[in-house]
Parts: C-alpha cells; structure tokens; sequence
C-alpha cells in the first residue's frame, strides 16, 4: 500500500468530531460510545487474531476482570476509579502472562478450546461469587470522578471514548508496521520459518496476548463506569464470540476493519430488535452469509475490488 | 459409599450424553477438519422436537423417530448450503460459520416453540431402582444401554462396512481417498448426517432426566468439546471415554466441592490436560494438527 496509511484514521477522527452535533438524540450517542469501545477491544483482538494468527474464544473474560475489578474496589473497598481500573488491568495482564506460555504451546482448535475453557470459568467465577459480585443480576458501580471533577452523562464519556479509539487506531497503525508487528506477522505466515530468522515466537506471542488482555480490561473498566452496572453477561461465551466475530467480519489484519466490524455488528442488534424473535435468527445467518461470500471480511474484500491504486 | 455411587450414577449417565455429542465432533472433525459448533443445537433439537412430536399427538416410537430424522436433515442442510462451499477455509472462519448455523437454530426453535422449559415422560416409568443403597433411574439405563449400542454399532460401521472404512480413509488423507475412487463428498454428507442424529438421540435420552429447553444446546455443545478434545479430537473410543470422565467429573464435583462450579468443573479439568498433555488424554504423538 503505498497511499497514506493514516488517511482512514484522520476519516475516522473528523467523523468522531463531527457526530455528536448531527446525531439526533441521545439513544444515537449512547450507541456510539457502545461502537465505540467495542472497536478498541476489537483493535486489540485482531492483533491477536488477524496478526499473529492466534485465536482467543474467551476474551470477554478479560473483559469482565476489568469491569469488576472497577465495580468491586471502587465499591467494596472505595478505591479510586483509576486506580481500580489499573489494578483490572494489572490481573488481566497477569493472568494472560500465566496462561499465556502453556496455552500458545497450543495450535487451531486445541487452542480455541483452551481460551474457550478460559472465559468460561471467568463467566461462572463472576457469576456465582455473588457476596462480592451480586451474581447474576450484576451491581451498581459508582460514577467516575477525576479531580473533583465528575465524569457522568453522554456527552462527558462520548469525548473520553472517541480520544481513547482515535489512539488505539494510531497506536495499531504504528504498532502493525514496527519490527514487533512485523515479527507477529511473520509468525502468522509461518512460525517455523519465524523461529529460523531468528523471532522468539513464544515471546511475541505472550506479548500480544497479554496486551490485547489488557486492552480489554481497561474497556471493560470503563464500559462499567459509563453504563453505571455491570452483568455477567458481559464475560459470557456469547460475548466472546460476538467480538471475535467484528474482528473477523470487519476483516483479519486489518486495522480499519476492525473499526468497520465493531460498528456494524453493534448496530445490529439495534436495528433487529424490531423483528421481534427474529433477531437470533437474523444475526446468525447474517454471519454466516458474510463468511460463505466474503471470508477475508468486509475491508479487504472491498479494498481489493476497489482499491486497486497501487 | 452409597453417596458416592449416587454420584457416579449421575456422572455416568450425563457423561453419556457428552459421550454421543464428542462422537458427533470426532465424525465431522475427521471428515472434514472442521469443528461443528452447532453440535449442542442438534442435542436441544432432539429433545425439543421429540416433545413437540410426542405433545402434537404421535405414538412415543414414531415422535423419537422424527426427531432423530429431523435433525439429521438439518444436519446435511447446513453441510451443503454452509460448509461445503468455503472449503478449505480458516479454522476462525468456520468456527464462525458454525456458530452462525448455531444461533439460526435456536433463534428458530425460539420463535416456533417459545422460552419455555419442556419435559418428557421416562421411556419406562419413573420408579427408581434401589443399588447398594444409591437410586438409578430406569432412564439412565436407557441412556447407557442406547449409548453403548451406538458406540458397537459404530465400531461395526467403520470396522466392517465399506462406507465405514470409506470414512476412515478419507480422515487419513483426503487425497489419497480421493485418488481410489472414494466420493469424499458423500463422506462429508454421511459424516453430517450421522453426528446430527448421534446428538438429537443424546438429546432425546437426556430429556426425561433434566428437562430442554431452546438454549441447552450452548452449554450441552460446548462440553460435548470438552470431551472431544480430552480424548483426543478425531479418536472415538477418546470420544467415549472423554464424555464418560468429563460427566462423572462434573458430577463429583458438585457433589464433594460446590455445585455452583458443576458447570466449570469441565473447562478446568480441559486447561489441566491441554497444559500438560497437549493432545488430549488419546490423542497420539504422531499428527501434527495445524
């Protein structure tokens, strides 16, 4: 690609810009600040996935460690909001960095049922420890506030979440073209001939897992202080797989992609809610049509009909 | 003692269940390498569709029947219209259409029969029979008696029939099978077909004992896996046996340490054997499986 590859991010910023003055009400914004966070999480599951070629069918389990790490220390032990956030961010990490060396001996399915197995204890831990928790029904978590200043309502989280997606997507762009991105591809392509050219496979892989688990933390921390509530839901298998989906959908290895999946299959549900009944159906073979027709996903299937400017 | 057998009863008859769902992974991984993630949804088909069968009026043989056919279409329908033209794609991508195939079943069964939670009558009467002081249903006997058929007749089919050997051959090496004349596109179908209907009578058998409902099939499904991989993805008798531990495991679990965890009990003992066996309790050191 020899256009410049930051076009689609200053896209994307002007878009965040202008939103909020044309979106007609308040359901709109919420729904985009909804888009928005997925596509961080997203951005960091395909570095995973699309990049270095490894699948993690649990991820909404990291998500949930940072949104109960938010919800439990800020409101059984009154800690700071950011500072529980850290210490969400810290355990996925942690626990990422553990699991990380035994799972990545694993390949293909193998590997898809160990992360699978992985967010599902997450999902039961969270939802039966409910002294701590409030177990299926979820509990409150309190507002967020920074230097007496309290972040609450659309408007404040909209411009929090638009910088954090506007960073995530330079940091990607970045990240994806340095020696350590390169590395991560290389081991996708072929991990016995990465290991030749001397990668630490093991090492990068670690590495990236442990980061897009921290990715999801820190948006699941703050999904939690914006919604004001977290459910178990939020660590389920279902979950899991919705974001494994945007990444695959928007399209694998492809930064813009992601944005692209997380927006589209956010909206989704919305837009099939009025098909009472229907929407499981609807979404199903929604995915499954996408897969049959265009299994590369959504912008590298387009970007090589059309973008053909090389 | 008694305790402990009542445990193990349960365990074994639950573990059964799994047994015939990790059999329909192992049928559909070795014909086609691919993981079918919309197995559950033919063990709640199966249930669902043999009380819906058995309530609209028709005599119990000829409800289960059905309800094993049914699914069994289902299953070749998706084979054909969904698996059979990405092949050769990503695992993520099939994984993803699986899952696809998954939620339209259940979305489906949702609308038709509704939210609501469906029994089916015991095949032979709910009197319990007493052992060493434990109770086992007659049920559950008909749960390890249809199972362990399942797994002879199975053994017969691929042992000594000709499609069955057909079928071995081409999860050796497609090619090769090709190459002597075996129509591995029939295989792909048959491989369908037989692993819908291995987990519809799952589901039917089951039914009597913990009830369905529209969404059994994710949790049903995902630790019918459970004990597909811990004997080893592609080996049967590994199937069987995976199934068989997975279930009594779960069991013992609830039983002597929380019930709330019955339903982690599985994915825990899977990260254990995945760690430190890579392959699966049966699954040999000679395939590399990319």
């Amino acid at each position: 690609m020899s256009k410049n590859p930051y076009l689609g991010l200053y896209l994307i910023m002007a878009v965040l810009l202008v939103l909020p003055f044309v979106l007609p009400n308040s359901f709109y914004v919420d729904l985009a600040i909804r888009m928005a966070i997925n596509a961080v999480i997203v951005l960091g599951l395909n570095l995973l996935i699309g990049f270095a070629g490894q699948i993690s069918l649990g991820h909404a389990g990291f998500l949930g460690i940072g949104a109960y790490a938010t919800a439990i220390l800020s409101t059984h032990f009154g800690w700071h909001p950011l500072l529980a956030m850290a210490a969400g961010a810290a355990a996925a990490g942690l626990l990422a960095a553990m699991v990380a060396r035994p799972i990545f001996k694993l390949k293909g399915h193998y590997l898809a049922m160990a992360t699978l197995g992985l967010g599902i204890i997450i999902h039961i831990v969270v939802r039966t420890e409910a002294q701590w928790t409030g177990g299926p029904d979820g509990m409150p978590v309190p507002p967020m506030s920074l230097a007496g200043f309290e972040i609450s309502g659309d408007k404040h989280w909209y411009w929090i979440v638009a910088v954090l997606l506007s960073v995530s997507v330079w940091a990607s762009l970045n990240l994806i073209n340095s020696p350590f991105g390169r590395a991560l591809r290389a081991l996708h392509g072929s991990e016995v001939a990465s290991k030749v050219v001397g990668v630490d496979v093991v090492r990068y892989k670690v590495a990236i897992f442990v980061l897009s688990a921290v990715f999801a933390s820190i948006m699941g921390s703050v999904m939690a202080h914006y919604v004001g509530f977290v459910t178990p839901n939020l660590a389920d298998f279902f979950h899991s797989i919705e974001l494994v989906t945007m990444v695959v959908i928007g399209g694998m290895a492809s930064v813009y992609g992601s944005v692209l999946g997380a927006v589209l299959l956010t909206a989704l549900p919305q837009a099939l809610t009025s098909f009472e009944g229907w929407e499981t159906v609807a979404f199903g073979g929604i995915l499954m049509l996408s897969m049959i027709f265009m299994p590369k996903g959504l912008v590298p299937t387009l970007s090589s009909k059309f973008g053909r400017g090389d | 003692m008694a305790e402990f057998l009542q445990f193990l009863f349960s365990g074994i008859t639950v573990g059964a269940t799994y047994a015939l769902a990790a059999l329909g992974f192992t049928l559909i991984y070795n014909a086609s390498n691919v993981i079918n993630f919309a197995q559950g949804e033919f063990i709640m088909l199966g249930g669902m569709l043999a009380v819906y069968f058995s309530q609209a009026g028709l005599p119990l043989p000829a409800a289960l029947v059905l309800a094993i056919l049914v699914p069994a279409i289902v299953g070749v329908v998706l084979e054909k219209l969904a698996i059979e033209p990405v092949k050769g794609a990503e695992p993520v991508t099939l994984i993803i259409i699986t899952i696809g195939a998954s939620l339209v079943i259940r979305g489906l069964i949702q609308v038709w029969l509704g939210k609501n939670t469906f029994s089916l009558p015991a095949f032979s009467g709910d009197v319990p029979l007493q052992i060493l002081g434990a109770t086992l249903m007659p049920q559950s006997l008909w749960v390890l008696g249809v199972t362990a058929i399942v797994v002879v007749a199975l053994w017969y089919f691929f042992n000594r029939t000709l499609h069955g050997k057909a079928m071995l051959a081409t999860s050796f090496n497609r090619v090769a099978a090709e190459l002597v004349g075996i129509n591995t596109n029939w295989v792909l179908f048959l491989s369908f077909a037989m692993s819908a209907a291995l987990g519809a009578l799952g589901g039917i058998l089951v039914t009597p004992l913990t009830l369905t409902s529209y969404d059994v099939g994710i949790m049903l499904g995902l630790k019918g896996f459970v004990a597909a991989v811990v004997g080893g993805l592609g080996n049967g008798l590994g199937a069987v046996l995976g199934g068989l531990l997975v279930g009594i495991l779960e069991a013992m679990g609830a039983g002597y340490i929380s019930s709330a965890y019955k339903d982690a009990m599985p994915f825990v003992l899977i990260l254990l054997i995945l760690f430190f066996m890579p392959r699966g309790l049966f699954g040999g050191q000679s395939t590399d499986r990319v």
